[in-house]
């Protein structure tokens, strides 16, 4: 090896037969992060602030680009009503869905938010599949600058109880950020793989995943690098944030009663409110008492706080966590005591009462040797590293958290795809017309436990077009209900009379379409591609100068005269071009260049190592 | 393991097939699962992530099949019910139908305490668990019925076992439908 070898990294020296890397991304409600598989351990990559966890929070500044993550925190304090945080809560949701929620939010919803909720921002309004992608967006680019290559593809966890419109959102927002979702994994899934790794070989565990807006339970069996998911549970609308609005509530009404002022309208002091509101809250996984303390103009209001009455405040909303897990062992059909190791996951689980609840319900010390922010971005990283081949030994089995329906005459629900089935799963059922010449037939899908439809969530309505006319009951029509590996359903049909494709067209219920989400890419990934690129070119340079530094230094050397005059020319040749290609912004030449320049002058550097070693050895005797 | 995929255009026409199997309603069990595992490892569409296209369609086509099918061959009841399908035996819905005639007053007694108890007589309680212990001894009874009719039907696959059978499982589905309502009521 030469002196001046430089490790030029990915994408040059990876040559065509190194693929891309896949990074494993965790995309909470508070928090996001990415990771990637270290030969063979999964580890969370730091971003320029040397903090792994990117607060999930985008501020939208009137006439100016959007600031993400530790900074846009900042904003929330100073223009909460451009500043969209816990955006997760949002996702594949309708206005109707979540209008308490949004009572609460400092962000006011832009008319027009029936299938996608428009937050009006900024003078500007944005959908949540958006606001992922602007924190997709930084992980994406932290983990560019830490691996020194571009990435194109990732794994995204999602919480186990997302349904169909809540992952298709997740994978719109990975779409805009200009990444390729080869996978979304579920969160508690993706924990116990990040566990799973070094720890027993076959047993059955729980998961029990309680993050910032999501609860999730998952029972996994493990097996011989088999992760079998028996049955999962849980409420894409419980998290911390619930045990925040609690709290805020009776501050609120406390406040009100000291003050006799309402502060519910006012933002800035909210959010404030709520900050010293989330420090009580943590202050008090560690401390038997804690004081909220808030100031507002002059007026100061403090609230000794103590555990027990923290704990008696969100009783109910453990217990509906705890009857999640007792649903998700029946379903499993096991008794608590069959569970051999229970994994907390989410930062809400550093509550002491929430391990205190799930040790005595699963009988079982709970594992916390993971970080719980951090385990579902790790096992994310490990997934893919199966997607990728370079973990062979490890596979997950999931399932699907919704039973899957087609509405039918009055109103009732027909089951197709029960809830906990293992994925990919598919079921297929036959279609016939009416009336005489019918030329469609449209189908209701819903996801859910009810029987009836107006109870289930509306996922789609698929048309089947241009049919043949003929008399009615005489058309037979095949339709295959799929669903994939990530838990997004894919439709197709066959008209069985002719055993033609049958076209479908498919009208989501929520959510963005093909098309709206093409233009936000066009909006926001070009830029991205041209900031990684500029990045790319500036590094560059900086090892260009490095290398043109050690030759020249190289030229005064005594090796240098001795070289024969051909290779110093091709040194001198070499020198030019890298020069020539320095100040354009082809980044790849400049490398190519620069190896190049590092291959002529690989006699010369040999040289000076020999002489090098001759002078250290010189004066010592050899025996 | 791509080798596995080449040349294989079609996917296996049922499920017995999917696990490389004949025919079969007394299945061993923990062999089928252990078919499971092994096919899944092969053919997860995880196993595809750097194939191409047509590759991964055919793994998720397949793996959908073979989830499908260990879900309906690991349950008994399902199996024969797929069996019969697969024979032009279609296996009624057994909600509307009269009970069978050995069945009527229990059903009759069973629907009185129901009632009661929806009325809110905590004493019809007692009835409805002892309506439930009948019901199950009666499916424990059935099921080794059925075990012996997937015997005989595999030794000589006749078209008269399958109707005994169709006559067994929809007997069974009426208990079945029996023991949930009583289930329900007293949880």
């Amino acid at each position: 090896m030469s002196v001046f070898q430089i490790d030029f990294g990915s994408p040059d020296s990876g040559q065509e037969s190194a693929p891309p890397r896949v990074v494993g991304i965790d995309l909470g409600t508070t928090n996001s992060l990415v990771a990637f598989l270290d030969l063979t351990a999964p580890k969370v990559i730091l971003g320029p602030d040397g903090a792994a966890l990117v607060p999930s929070v985008v501020s939208f500044p009137a006439g100016a680009e959007p600031v993400v993550g530790a900074a846009a925190q900042q904003a929330l304090l100073a223009d909460p009503a451009n500043t969209v945080y816990s955006a997760k809560r949002l996702m594949g949701r309708g206005a109707a869905d979540v209008a308490g929620e949004l009572a609460l939010l400092p962000f006011p919803v832009a008319p027009g938010s029936e299938s996608v909720i428009r937050l009006a921002v900024g003078g500007r309004e944005v959908t949540p599949p958006e606001v992922g992608a602007y924190i997709l967006r930084q992980l994406k680019q932290n983990a560019e600058a830490f691996l020194g290559e571009p990435v194109t593809q990732a794994v995204i966890t999602v919480p186990a109880y997302f349904d169909d419109a809540q992952r298709q959102a997740t994978k719109d927002a990975g779409r805009i950020a200009g990444l390729e979702v080869l996978r979304l994994v579920n969160e508690p899934t993706a924990a116990a793989l990040a566990y799973g790794l070094d720890k027993r070989q076959n047993g059955t565990i729980a998961v029990y995943d309680f993050g910032g807006g999501t609860f999730d339970v998952s029972i996994l069996k493990l097996q011989e690098g088999l992760f079998e998911v028996l049955a999962t549970h849980g409420d894409t609308h419980l998290g911390g944030d619930d045990i925040d609005n609690l709290l805020l509530r009776v501050a609120l009404e406390d406040i009100a009663s000291e003050w006799g002022a309402d502060l519910s309208g006012n933002h800035e002091a909210l959010q404030r409110l709520r900050r010293a509101i989330i420090d009580a809250k943590h202050e008090l996984s560690t401390r038997p008492v804690t004081t909220i303390t808030f100031d507002d103009g002059g007026r100061e209001y403090r609230r000794q706080l103590p555990r027990e009455v923290f704990d008696q405040l969100i009783t109910p909303i453990i217990e509906r966590t705890l009857a999640s897990c007792r649903s998700c062992l029946g379903d499993a059909g096991l008794q608590p005591a069959a569970i051999d190791e229970v994994v907390l996951v989410g930062g809400s689980t550093r509550i002491p009462l929430v391990r205190q609840a799930v040790r005595a319900l699963f009988e079982a010390e709970p594992h916390t040797e993971l970080n719980p922010d951090e385990v579902v971005a790790l096992g994310a990283a490990v997934q893919a590293g199966i997607l990728a081949g370079t973990v062979e030994d490890h596979l997950l089995l999931d399932v699907t958290p919704l039973s899957l329906g087609i509405e039918t005459m009055g109103g009732v629900v027909s089951k197709l795809i029960l809830r906990n089935s293992t994925i990919p799963a598919s079921a297929t059922e036959q279609f016939t017309t009416a009336v005489d010449g019918q030329r469609n037939v449209l189908i209701h899908v819903l996801q859910g436990e009810r029987e009836l439809a107006k109870d289930c969530r509306s996922l789609a309505r698929f048309d089947l077009k241009d049919l043949d006319p003929v008399m009615a009951g005489m058309a037979r029509i095949e339709v295959r209900f799929l669903i994939d590996a990530n838990g997004i359903l894919r439709v197709s049909a066959k008209d069985l009379r002719t055993g033609k494709e049958q076209a479908v067209e498919i009208k989501p219920s929520y959510g963005l379409t093909d098309e709206q989400v093409e233009a936000m890419i066009l909006e926001s990934f070009d830029k991205a591609e041209e900031d990684f690129k500029e990045r790319q070119v500036r590094e560059t340079r900086v090892e260009a100068d490095r290398i043109l530094a050690a030759v020249e230094k190289a030229k005064q050397d005594e090796a240098w005269f001795a070289l024969p005059p051909a290779e110093r020319a091709a040194i001198d040749l070499a020198i030019n071009e890298l020069l020539l290609s320095y100040h354009g912004d082809d980044y790849v030449l400049i490398q190519q260049k620069m190896e190049a320049l590092d291959h002529a002058s690989r006699g010369l550097a040999e040289a000076m190592m020999n002489s090098a070693v001759r002078g250290a050895l010189k004066g010592t005797k050899i025996e | 393991m791509r080798d596995l995929l080449y040349g294989m255009s079609s996917l296996p026409s049922d499920y017995f097939a999917v696990f490389g199997i004949p025919v079969t309603l007394a299945l061993d069990l923990p062999e089928l699962q252990r078919r499971f595992y092994v096919l899944s490892k092969q053919y997860h569409p995880d196993r595809f992530g750097r194939a191409t296209a047509a590759e991964q369609q055919y793994a998720l086509d397949f793996t959908s099949l073979l989830n499908d099918a260990w879900r309906v061959l690991r349950d008994p009841q399902a199996r024969a019910e797929y069996v019969l399908q697969n024979n032009g035996l279609e296996a009624g819905d057994s909600r509307g139908n009269p009970p069978p005639a050995e069945l009527l007053e229990e059903v009759f007694e069973l629907n009185m305490a129901l009632e009661e108890l929806r009325q809110g007589e905590a004493e019809a309680r007692g009835p409805i668990r002892e309506a439930l212990d009948r019901f199950l001894a009666l499916r424990e009874a059935l099921d080794s019925e059925r075990e012996a009719l997937f015997l005989r039907y595999d030794a000589n696959p006749a078209a008269e076992t399958l109707r005994q059978l169709r006559a067994l499982l929809n007997r069974r589905r009426y208990i079945e439908n029996l023991v949930r309502d009583a289930q329900q009521a007293l949880s």
